[in-house]
């Protein structure tokens, strides 16, 4: 039996897996210790208890447990390294680059440092969402200082050339933030391998709890940050604060599971995508938006052209998924990240983003697609702009009464 | 973004959907809005040789209160003269389907899709 609405928006939030909750409850309770009391065992089996979830984050994405810090979550973890960079090799230069589409919680500590005198270059994206490595190197400067590219994109899932852009930033000198939130447990990340220099996370897009997050800062190449939380010189001194450690345990133990059960659940959930791919395929005039390679297996962001966003998000209200149109309605806020894929000439159509996850099943995805092909279909029937569409009219050849 | 009963009604069973051939005898019509607005309203009136509006048809492009507006529209002018058509105001359409303030240009919309058809009437019409 179906539970309606269905979720399928995995990438705004996961729900926490029944065995992250198992192992967070004890540390809300009986084992509350706070991790800096160094004087008794309550301190100690706390500190035991962050340290091995922290082995289990590292463990994921090929780091060394020295290496990852604890954050309030990937939001947090993006100022702490762009401004935490930005500001101690600010003798180096005070210009930075980043990409149009990435998460705001980059794109605005990237305009903060600019409202501090930094500089700041904002790449244009390719027609499939990816960063186009000339235009990459072309925008790089003798005072660029840190560069910002995200793995996994939030809205279109697509992959970002990370490696090479890594390499060219080594080469420089230039320091290298990417925002994984969206990837961990999604993608296989090595930072052993990568020449990344800085790695944010978040626990609860991987079916850990909200409110906890990290940030991978290398050791070999050392890369230095300024704190931007001052207090109990937590964290080596780069972030202090109490330690929340049932949130830390969550978020320990829903990466050790990812890492565990990755290989399996991605294969599962990619067969799922492709499903729901097909059948939505099968609907006239729909595009995917992004690159479909290089792309995580949870992600579809499709475009249902001659069909207003919110009316659509109405007649779909039993499943719960994303809309980002691309054009301005009265309602819904335009996609900035639809927007640098050039879409703006498609004037009307409204993209919806899914996203799959662990407790996805076959059955929601056929759910999902006779409900789209059904209110699509109504909605296409309602739509004087499909009856031109079908008579063969350009509508970007009739003159509208903007109003 | 709560709907009224009312608009919710029209927008699941819309009254009075479709199109009527435009070289039909007695075949008006108004086309309204701009995609790039978000809204689309196609108004068709069928004026009988009594002058009176014996049939309405549409089709729109937009949210559920504009759906709502044109099709409540469709019902209205109805068996009118097209002077008592013209006469429909948007507060009338906002009122009988409850919008909030932020979709009261839903109803701004569907009169002026109503002025739109009417006026391509009486310009078919004088140049017979």
């Amino acid at each position: 039996m179906l539970k309606l609405p269905i979720y399928l928006d995995y990438s705004a939030t996961t729900p926490v897996d029944p065995r992250v909750t198992a192992a967070m409850i004890p540390w809300l309770t009986e084992r509350f210790g706070n991790p800096a009391s160094r004087s008794h065992a309550f301190g100690w089996d706390a500190e035991a208890a962050v340290e091995e979830a922290r082995e289990n984050v590292a463990a994921l994405v090929g780091a060394d447990p020295r290496e990852i810090i604890w954050t309030s979550g990937a939001t947090e973890s993006d100022n702490l390294a762009i401004k935490g960079a930005a500001h101690f090799y600010r003798d180096k230069g005070r210009h930075l680059v980043t990409v149009k589409t990435e998460h705001k919680a980059v794109l605005d500590t990237v305009r903060e440092l600019e409202r501090e005198g930094y500089t700041a270059t904002y790449l244009d994206v390719r027609e499939n969402g990816l960063v186009d490595l000339d235009v990459f190197r072309a925008a790089l400067r003798p005072d660029t200082s840190v560069v910002s590219v995200m793995l996994v994109n939030n809205e279109i899932g697509v992959i970002q050339p990370i490696e090479e852009i890594g390499a060219i930033c080594r080469d420089k000198g230039i320091v290298f933030h990417v925002d994984a939130a969206q990837a961990a447990g999604k993608v296989d990340i090595d930072l052993k391998k990568l020449p990344v220099d800085l790695m944010s996370f978040s626990a609860h897009k991987t079916y850990g709890p909200k409110g906890v997050g990290a940030l991978y800062v290398r050791r070999k190449p050392r890369i230095r940050l300024q704190a931007q939380m001052h207090g109990g010189g937590h964290e080596r001194g780069l972030r202090s604060g109490t330690l929340p450690t049932h949130q830390i345990v969550g978020m320990g133990e829903a990466f050790r599971l990812a890492r565990e059960e990755m290989a399996d659940e991605l294969a599962r959930v990619r067969a799922l995508r492709d499903r729901l791919l097909a059948g939505i395929s099968a609907i006239e005039a729909t595009y995917v938006n992004g690159d479909l390679e290089h792309r995580a297996a949870h992600n579809l962001n499709v475009s249902f052209a001659y069909i207003e966003g919110e009316s659509l998000m109405m007649a779909i209200k039993d499943i719960a998924v994303s809309s980002g149109s691309a054009c301005t309605s009265a309602s819904l806020e335009p996609s900035y990240v639809l927007r640098a894929l050039g879409r703006e000439d498609e004037l009307a159509h409204s993209s919806i983003r899914f996203t799959l996850g662990r407790f996805t099943t076959a059955e929601e995805i056929d759910y999902a697609v006779e409900l789209l092909r059904a209110k699509v279909g109504k909605l296409r029937d309602l739509s004087p702009l499909w009856e031109m569409a079908q008579a063969g009219i350009d509508l970007d050849s009739v003159q509208w009464a903007a109003h | 973004m709560t709907y009224s009963d009312k608009v919710l009604d029209h927008y699941e069973n819309p009254r009075n959907v479709g199109s009527f051939a435009q070289d039909e005898e007695g075949v008006a019509t108004g086309m309204v809005g701009a995609p790039a607005c978000g809204d689309v309203m196609k108004l068709q009136l069928k004026v009988g040789r009594d002058g009176l509006i014996e049939d309405a048809r549409f089709k729109t492009y937009g949210c559920g209160s504009a759906i709502a507006s044109s099709s409540l529209v469709t019902e209205w002018v109805k068996g009118k003269t097209l002077d008592e058509a013209l006469a429909i105001k948007n507060s009338q359409i906002a009122e009988e389907l409850a919008l909030p303030p932020v979709k009261i240009h839903c109803s701004v919309l569907a009169e002026d899709a109503i002025r739109a058809a009417v006026a391509d009437y009486r310009k078919k019409h004088e140049e017979q």
